[in-house]
């Protein structure tokens, strides 16, 4: 009987010991936050993918309270509707930013772009462009690995078999910029998302001169000019034998599209 | 038997080229001069489309300290100055000459007796192997000078002679050896003197006992050098491997070979020293082995640089009918080649032809953690642990893990059981984080 009180006792007067120990300490190094980081945090997705360009959404919250502007704070995956939220708990103004996608700047599937060699190293792009510039005569292109299937953390792009291409789908793409920085060529792009037909881009990043291009890819930039010619916008500019429409003075017209001779152009 | 310690492997040697003497092969139509045939920044033109030169006349000179000049090899009129595809898988710039007779500098002397004696101090000497365009032609074609001029408060106490030539199928060292034997014992006494040391130590692996016997009966007559027979086993021609198994002293992670006192040079190096400095003679030519399955006539051949891999193999009896794989150097380290026109560099040390039977790769299967690449590995790391590393994007841990210590010799690749493909992931682990250093580097010196 008196061993059962000694133990209750014992451990009873360790545990309270223990408490008084533990409520010193979580009061002593209590950090002091700001109320509205957690608010702001609830706010926002949660996926961390870095698309905002910071090291996650507490660090995106952390720099939202810190400025106090959201200028240059945009979350892609939340889009408007987050960053209005989140301007809301701060109460300050919510600026609307237009919606974006990547897109591939690259269209020479197998059927364009034959293959002269054969690559059986190990299946990521970024070894396969360490051991050759390409296993086609086209040095700039799509080496259809998948490194950008795997680093979209929101499984937008899927390797389309027939074509050895990436494809984006539409509605899963936030153009949180993962797959620019897979991408060893850099071929993606993040532009504005407009409609599906009103993304007008030039699907090709061949630096080479046009004889040479021509013969590597079929539907290849090779740096005619016609489209700089034809657009009365000044949007299209040739540079390095390959050319490139400026998103923002683009206004979709096609006459660039309609005139190349390659359709080089996607539209 | 003297070798280095940790790690290694034995695959086959098939050295059957060393018995056939070096050919001099024929001048091609057109040579492509690469502008980057060496480690540092690409040579800088000083002729234009047109212009009529000489074998041996200097065409782009070297661009700051670590970059290399390089000189026409063959006489003829500049063609054009464009990017062409090479060895890397990607196009770089190179001139093309369009080859009109061999006509060369007047003073360049191209005659075969020994000139034994050298009267120049040691700056005249590195000097003279600058302007010559020598670079390590081992295959990583580090400029000779810069090697031969040690860091502040850093001083060389022996000179290490890399005649060992471990890759398989490479013989071209070997028959230079045999074929110019005095000249390699005179370029090195140039060299010792240049460097100021008195000791010189040439490595070969005893499956070249004619060359050793001939260099060890010649060296007799040379102060200061003497002939190590090393082990036969790969890669104990790495830098590192080789002077640990010749003085027994180990290069620490990170350090430079001159830290424990040696300076190591390729034994072609050796010989293209000895004519720059002799005979006036700029690097122009290298001697390359070809050979491989269903080749007709391997050898050794003395190819001009800047001659396409085309041409070589029409010399040695034609692409074979099964050939799949061609490479550019051995085929532990070499570089797979997509073209034919591709040129021979100053590094390019052979040509080799493989079927399709024997170049490619098995299905692989997971690391099943038998430790054989540990064990393997010569410069005592990881392998299994980098390769999962990589693919988990794990920068940090791989510098902590010494991944930039990796000599990308392939041992760990050729001996896993599971046959994983460890090189290709060790390599682009490499290549990110020394980026990755590379721009903190350059970061910490904005001061940002």
């Amino acid at each position: 009987m008196n061993l059962t009180l000694l133990a209750i006792s014992a451990l009873g007067g360790l545990a309270l010991v223990l408490a008084v120990i533990l409520y010193a300490a979580a009061n002593t190094f209590k950090v002091s936050e700001d109320p509205r980081l957690d608010e702001v945090i609830e706010k926002l997705p949660g996926v961390n993918c870095g698309g905002c360009g910071f090291a996650g959404c507490r660090n995106f919250a952390e720099a939202c309270l810190k400025q106090n502007r959201l200028d240059a704070l945009f979350c892609p995956v939340g889009g408007n509707k987050t960053m209005s939220a989140v301007a809301a708990v701060l109460g300050i103004e919510a600026i609307q930013v237009e919606p974006a996608i990547a897109v591939l700047r690259c269209n020479g599937s197998c059927a364009v772009r034959p293959k002269v060699a054969v690559y059986d190293g190990a299946s990521t792009c970024g070894i396969a462009a360490l051991t050759s510039g390409n296993l086609t005569n086209c040095f700039w292109g799509c080496l259809g690995l998948g490194d950008c299937v795997s680093a979209c953390p929101f499984n937008a792009i899927r390797m389309n078999p027939a074509t050895s291409l990436p494809e984006i789908e539409e509605d899963a793409c936030v153009s949180c910029g993962a797959c620019v920085n897979a991408c060893p060529n850099g071929l993606f792009e993040i532009r504005k998302k407009r409609s599906i037909t009103g993304r007008i881009y030039v699907a090709c990043m061949n630096k080479d001169k046009g004889a040479i291009a021509g013969k590597a890819c079929f539907v290849a930039c090779i740096g005619c000019g016609k489209c700089e010619k034809v657009c009365a916008y000044h949007a299209v500019i040739l540079k390095d034998n390959l050319a490139y429409i400026n998103d923002d003075t683009c206004t979709q017209c096609r006459k660039c599209a309609e005139s190349c001779p390659t359709h080089a152009i996607h539209e | 038997m003297k070798s280095f310690t940790i790690g290694g492997i034995h695959p086959p040697e098939f050295k059957q080229t060393s018995t056939v003497p070096i050919i001099q092969a024929r001048l091609p139509r057109t040579a492509i001069v690469l502008l980057n045939q060496h480690l540092g920044k690409p040579a800088i033109p000083v002729v234009k489309k047109g212009d009529a030169v000489k074998a041996g006349q200097l065409i782009a000179e070297a661009d700051g300290v670590v970059s290399a000049t390089i000189h026409a090899p063959v006489s003829g009129i500049i063609k054009t100055i464009e990017p062409i595809p090479d060895a890397t898988g990607y196009k770089h710039q190179a001139i093309l000459i369009e080859t009109s007779g061999d006509e060369w500098l007047d003073q360049i002397n191209r005659s075969e007796t020994l000139e034994r004696d050298c009267l120049l101090n040691p700056g005249e000497i590195i000097k003279k192997i600058a302007n010559a365009g020598i670079v390590g032609m081992g295959g990583a074609g580090f400029p000779a000078h810069v090697k031969l001029m040690p860091p502040e408060g850093k001083r060389a106490t022996v000179l290490i002679v890399n005649a060992v030539e471990c890759e398989p199928y490479l013989t071209a060292d070997h028959r230079l050896m045999l074929e110019k034997s005095e000249e390699i014992l005179v370029g090195l006494t140039i060299l010792m003197k240049a460097i100021q040391v008195d000791k010189c130590i040439i490595g070969i692996e005893i499956n070249k006992m004619d060359a050793i016997r001939r260099l060890q009966e010649l060296a007799v007559s040379y102060p200061g050098i003497t002939v190590q027979p090393l082990k036969v086993k790969y890669p104990q021609g790495g830098e590192k491997q080789l002077i640990e198994a010749v003085i027994h002293r180990q290069v620490p992670s990170g350090g430079l070979p001159v830290d424990v006192g040696a300076i190591v040079q390729n034994v072609a190096t050796v010989y293209a020293v000895y004519e720059a400095v002799q005979k006036n003679k700029p690097l122009v030519e290298r001697v390359i082995t070809v050979t491989g399955n269903g080749i007709k006539k391997p050898g050794n051949f003395l190819v001009r640089i800047g001659t396409p891999m085309s041409y070589v193999l029409d010399m040695a009896g034609g692409l074979p009918i099964d050939a799949a794989k061609l490479i550019s150097g051995g085929p532990m380290m070499g570089k797979p080649l997509t073209n034919l026109d591709i040129p021979v560099t100053k590094c390019t040390s052979g040509l080799l032809v493989f079927s399709h039977q024997n170049t490619s790769r098995k299905e692989s299967f997971a690391c099943i953690r038998c430790g054989k690449c540990i064990e393997v590995c010569p410069m005592g790391l990881e392998p299994y642990l980098f390769m999962t590393l990589t693919q988990h994007s794990e920068w940090d841990k791989l510098e902590k893990a010494h991944i930039m210590d990796c000599i990308e010799c392939g041992c760990c690749t050729y001996s896993c059981p599971a046959t994983r493909p460890l090189l290709d992931y060790l390599r682009i682990g490499k290549q990110t984080v020394g980026n990755l250093i590379h721009r903190q580097t350059n970061h910490s010196d904005h001061g940002q």
